[in-house]
């Protein structure tokens, strides 16, 4: 028999713990949890940035969004990028980069160059998957790209691990979810 | 409910340890094909070419040297193949100096080789699959143009490589312009 007095004293272990810790822990432990998320959340971002000047690219990573290099690449790889001034834009290579005006980065394969004496570089672009080259993405009455469009060129490849991007590209709810629980874990999570 | 608990940690245990050791696989496969050298002899050989001057209607609307060259490809590619090649990308590309500019360069035929289909190309009278517009008349008296067959391996997981065939051909273009005829 359960006697009224009996319930607030002796919680059963369940996810009602979580509450039970968040009330013995005093302002101190509070403020640790806090400055250990933002440690971690520096961390992340001091690893990006990092890998953006060491790779010359201001987009190191970058997720396929199209189908429009299949085979090679398919809508959720991953692609490493490098972007060294040294290294010429030549026939072959696979770019990846920004219209004027337009934010989504393209990944497509290179056809064309033409390179001037001083440096000057114009090449055109296609995608592997596509009957017709890129001009028909370019901006109205642009016929080439120019070194300023690249975001770097594709060296590195890792299949399916972008999907998480798509995914919560595409359903916004699940990304909003995703760091409440990351959020929350990490705030609640106690080193006993 | 004990139960509940200890079934999360064990879950979220095993989904650490499952994306710790997949992370570890793929990183010692790419280790083992990272410094392979992917090169293989290619033999190339031009047996047509034609020069015209055509208004590009690709792109810029002005009147372009257009060449048109048919050629053979021989090349053994069966050695680039491993375990972590998931495709190579083909392509045949001519490069020259003209007046106006120092380097170009233009992709002529391309093909897609995936693993499992044969690595032995061997491939006669084959037409170019784009147009050969030069950024001008630079084709025109041409001395040194120079076809090569490179191709782009595509790993499993890994680096992707760009590779040049050994085997590569000059040729010189033609002097005058066709007439153009209807085709």
């Amino acid at each position: 028999m359960v006697r009224a007095g009996a319930v607030g004293t002796h919680l059963p272990t369940s996810s009602l713990d979580i509450f039970g810790d968040l009330r013995k822990m005093n302002k101190r432990q509070l403020y640790y949890q806090v400055l250990n998320f933002a440690m971690i959340v520096s961390s992340a971002l001091m690893i990006w940035k990092g890998l953006i000047v060491l790779t010359g690219s201001e987009s190191p990573i970058v997720v396929v969004l199209s189908g429009s290099m299949e085979p090679a690449f398919h809508r959720g790889d991953l692609l490493f990028l490098t972007n060294f001034r040294e290294d010429p834009i030549r026939a072959g290579e696979i770019v990846v980069f920004k219209v004027e005006g337009r934010d989504i980065p393209i990944v497509h394969r290179v056809i064309k160059v033409h390179e001037k004496d001083n440096g000057d570089i114009k090449f055109l672009t296609k995608g592997d998957n596509n009957e017709i080259d890129d001009r028909g993405l370019y901006k109205e009455g642009q016929n080439w790209l120019e070194k300023k469009d690249v975001v770097g060129r594709a060296r590195g490849f890792l299949p399916y691990v972008g999907m998480v991007t798509i995914i919560m590209n595409d359903y916004p709810k699940f990304k909003y979810a995703l760091l409440a629980v990351m959020g929350a874990y990490v705030l609640l999570k106690r080193e006993s | 409910m004990p139960k509940m608990n200890t079934l999360l940690s064990r879950a979220n245990s095993l989904f650490a340890f499952t994306l710790s050791v997949m992370a570890a696989v793929t990183l010692g496969c790419i280790l083992t094909t990272a410094f392979k050298d992917r090169s293989a002899p290619v033999r190339l050989h031009v047996s047509r070419i034609l020069l015209k001057k055509v208004e590009d209607f690709t792109g810029p609307r002005t009147k372009s040297d257009l060449g048109f060259i048919t050629f053979h490809i021989y090349a053994d590619l069966e050695k680039t193949f491993d375990w972590n090649v998931k495709q190579l990308f083909l392509y045949l590309s001519a490069e020259y100096t003209t007046k106006s500019n120092a380097v170009n360069q233009v992709v002529l035929w391309d093909k897609i080789l995936l693993r499992g289909e044969n690595p032995k190309l061997d491939l006669k009278d084959v037409k170019s699959k784009y147009f050969f517009f030069d950024d001008g008349h630079g084709l025109k008296g041409n001395r040194n143009v120079t076809l090569t067959l490179s191709w782009q391996v595509v790993p499993i997981a890994g680096i992707l490589p760009l590779v040049t065939g050994s085997g590569r051909v000059s040729v010189p273009f033609p002097d005058s312009y066709e007439v153009a005829k209807a085709f």
